[in-house]
């Protein structure tokens, strides 16, 4: 159950969008396809609704092979970035429309849709045409129109990415909680970690047309499967052939074998958490997270020498022994995975 | 260097817009006011005027005369038929021009304009040379009223066309995309969707078109000719001025002349209507987001 893709490849011209992509959506779960741009993730959920024909692979939904079904035939609501709002007519006919389709009778229609209407709050907006609503509110009556059918999933295409900050942010609260109350299999696209870790409960993520690794937001954080998931979900600073959060660098005074020397360069303040951007004496630029008392306690100042010191890095290569930065790192040569506490070495 | 030049006005004055070089308001208005009084406005008094300079008795005389009423009728009912048919196949071809890869496509939208650009007695002789008594496609239409209805179609089609062609290549695909996957069929997608959207185009296209065809003269000319079942509007006018009633010639111009001003206006109602509903007003969707930030609701 839920949707399976196995195999998938879908060439544009020369661009090769999808190469042996092979996903699983559990039923009722609520999926982010993350990667960015010109990853296929777009692709990916086109192909699924059938708004895209794969050059080769198999589509699945609910246990049925979808892959020669019309869009119409695959019960699959879709939500796209820029809303294609049917901009000829008022909200409510918007939201009607695929049950008018489906040759509802009215009272039954104006049910159903008030019902939506009520569900996205917009019910006293029915009359009103899509350039009478502000961008969320369009995106909030487009969700509507594609649960108006009942789809068996729901696929949203970058939904909240023409939004302001502020509404995205309300947008996916709300997008989670509707997820929470209806269960419908829900697969959404997006280019932004934060918004797939906040919103989903699983994530695929992609890059150059294929899967890099998928799993729970903890899982991709913690475990990543390569450098590409590492540093797209979570930032991350590349020390040889080392990476490591910047929460996992400790900034201290004073130097020992395992502390790296670098020099301040700008300490910006985010409220409580603040940035402090060094350079290493072989030039490398990185960046420590800290807190407010963090940084009270030590009195950085911009231009003093700082000494750095991982706490828990990672390397995917297994650090050749042939790269002179990895042979000057602190952090010893662990073959691949978790480089755990240098400490250790 | 000083921040605002001498011969810069200060910026003040220059809130609405830059302006033409060299006009105050006052002269330039009045100039465009002559001008367009000169070319324009003068000339459709004149007609007015001499339409109506034995009265309005004689004025309606001259219009319901048996020959005057006739190519009137004749005239509209031609045009009706040739918005009809160019309304159908302009459309089509903005849409194989917008949508359709075909060898040849950038000719033949080039070509479109080819009767904006034709003066229309050439193309009276070309349609006399092609479907005349010495057709080489065996097709003699010369001096009938189908002859009109093809003079005018080959004059109006790139209105239609033109009109057209702009609302489909704006139009949000994924409209389209989102009525299938609600489980729309392409017919039902067509006509729920898509045409709704090229309406606006397609009836400021066939309105210029009619208004265009009701005051077609030169291509009609050589092909259809002015036999008495074939004298349309314009050329009953001719015949009119020829035979020194001008009196009757602009009584029947000034019937075209109110006729295209109606359809004028509706062209531009149609547009404002179709403004309305597409983009709204900015501000208002500005006011309105900012309302939803500000209330919390979602």
């Amino acid at each position: 159950m839920g949707i399976s893709v196995e195999g998938a490849n879908k060439s544009f011209g020369d661009f090769q969008a999808l190469s042996d992509v092979s996903i699983e959506v559990p039923d009722g779960s609520l999926t982010a396809l993350l990667g960015p741009s010109g990853s296929g993730k777009s692709t990916l959920l086109r192909a699924i609704a059938g708004l895209e024909d794969l050059d080769s692979g198999q589509v699945t939904i609910n246990g049925d092979d979808a892959t020669r079904k019309p869009p119409q035939q695959r019960g699959v609501g879709f939500v796209f970035q820029h809303y294609a709002a049917f901009k000829h007519m008022t909200v409510y006919d918007n939201v009607a429309f695929g049950l008018k389709i489906r040759k509802w009778k009215k009272p039954e229609t104006s049910n159903r849709v008030h019902e939506l209407l009520q569900l996205v709050q917009l019910d006293g907006l029915a009359g009103r045409f899509p350039s009478q609503l502000s961008g969320g509110q369009r995106q909030r009556m487009a969700l509507a129109r594609a649960l108006a059918v009942e789809p068996q999933v729901l696929l949203l295409d970058e939904p909240f990415g023409a939004l302001d900050a502020k509404v995205r942010k309300d947008l996916r609260t709300w997008l989670r909680r509707l997820h929470e109350e209806m269960h419908v299999t829900t697969i959404f696209v997006t280019h932004d970690q934060e918004e797939a870790m906040d919103v989903a409960g699983q994530l695929v993520v992609m890059n150059e047309g294929r899967v890099e690794q998928s799993g729970t937001a903890d899982d991709l954080y913690e475990h990543p499967a390569n450098e590409f998931v590492m540093s797209f979900v979570g930032e991350v600073n590349q020390l040889g052939d080392h990476f490591v959060r910047p929460h996992d660098m400790e900034v201290v005074l004073d130097p020992d074998d395992r502390t790296q020397e670098g020099m301040v360069q700008r300490i910006v303040t985010l409220g409580f958490e603040v940035r402090v951007e060094l350079v290493l004496s072989d030039g490398t630029e990185v960046w420590a997270q800290l807190t407010r008392n963090e940084l009270q306690r030590l009195e950085l100042r911009e231009g003093q020498i700082a000494y750095l010191r991982p706490i828990q890095a990672k390397s995917f290569n297994g650090g050749s022994p042939s790269n002179p930065q990895g042979a000057s790192t602190p952090l010893g040569t662990q073959d691949g995975g978790d480089a755990g506490l240098p400490a250790a070495v | 260097m000083e921040a605002h030049p001498a011969n810069l006005p200060a910026p003040s004055q220059h809130r609405a817009g830059i302006r033409l070089p060299g006009l105050g308001v006052g002269f330039g208005g009045g100039m465009v006011m002559l001008y367009l009084s000169l070319i324009v406005l003068l000339p459709l008094a004149a007609v007015a005027s001499e339409a109506f300079s034995l009265g309005l008795g004689h004025f309606w005389e001259q219009v319901t005369s048996p020959l005057a009423k006739k190519s009137l009728e004749l005239t509209v009912i031609c045009s009706l038929i040739v918005v009809v048919v160019n309304g159908f196949f302009g459309t089509i071809l903005a849409w194989l021009l917008v949508r359709d890869k075909f060898p040849g496509k950038s000719i033949i939208n080039a070509v479109i304009d080819l009767p904006f650009a034709l003066p229309t007695i050439v193309a009276s002789l070309i349609l006399l040379t092609l479907y005349g008594a010495d057709s080489p496609l065996g097709i003699d239409l010369a001096f009938t009223r189908t002859a009109i209805v093809v003079a005018l179609c080959f004059v109006t089609l790139p209105f239609v066309v033109r009109a057209v062609q702009p609302l489909l290549l704006e139009m949000d695909r994924e409209m389209e995309a989102a009525a299938a996957s609600l489980g729309a069929g392409n017919f039902t997608i067509f006509r729920r969707i898509i045409f709704p959207n090229l309406l606006p185009g397609l009836a400021a296209g066939v309105a210029l078109a009619f208004a265009r065809a009701l005051g077609e003269f030169g291509s009609v000319l050589l092909f259809a000719g002015g036999n008495p079942d074939t004298t349309v509007s314009s050329v009953f006018i001719r015949n009119q001025v020829e035979s020194g009633n001008e009196v009757g010639a602009a009584a029947v111009s000034v019937v075209l002349l109110v006729a295209s001003l109606l359809l004028l206006a509706s062209v531009s109602l149609i547009q404002r209507w179709a403004i309305r509903h597409d983009r709204g007003s900015t501000d208002f969707i500005v006011t309105v987001e900012n309302k939803d930030v500000s209330g919390g609701g979602i």
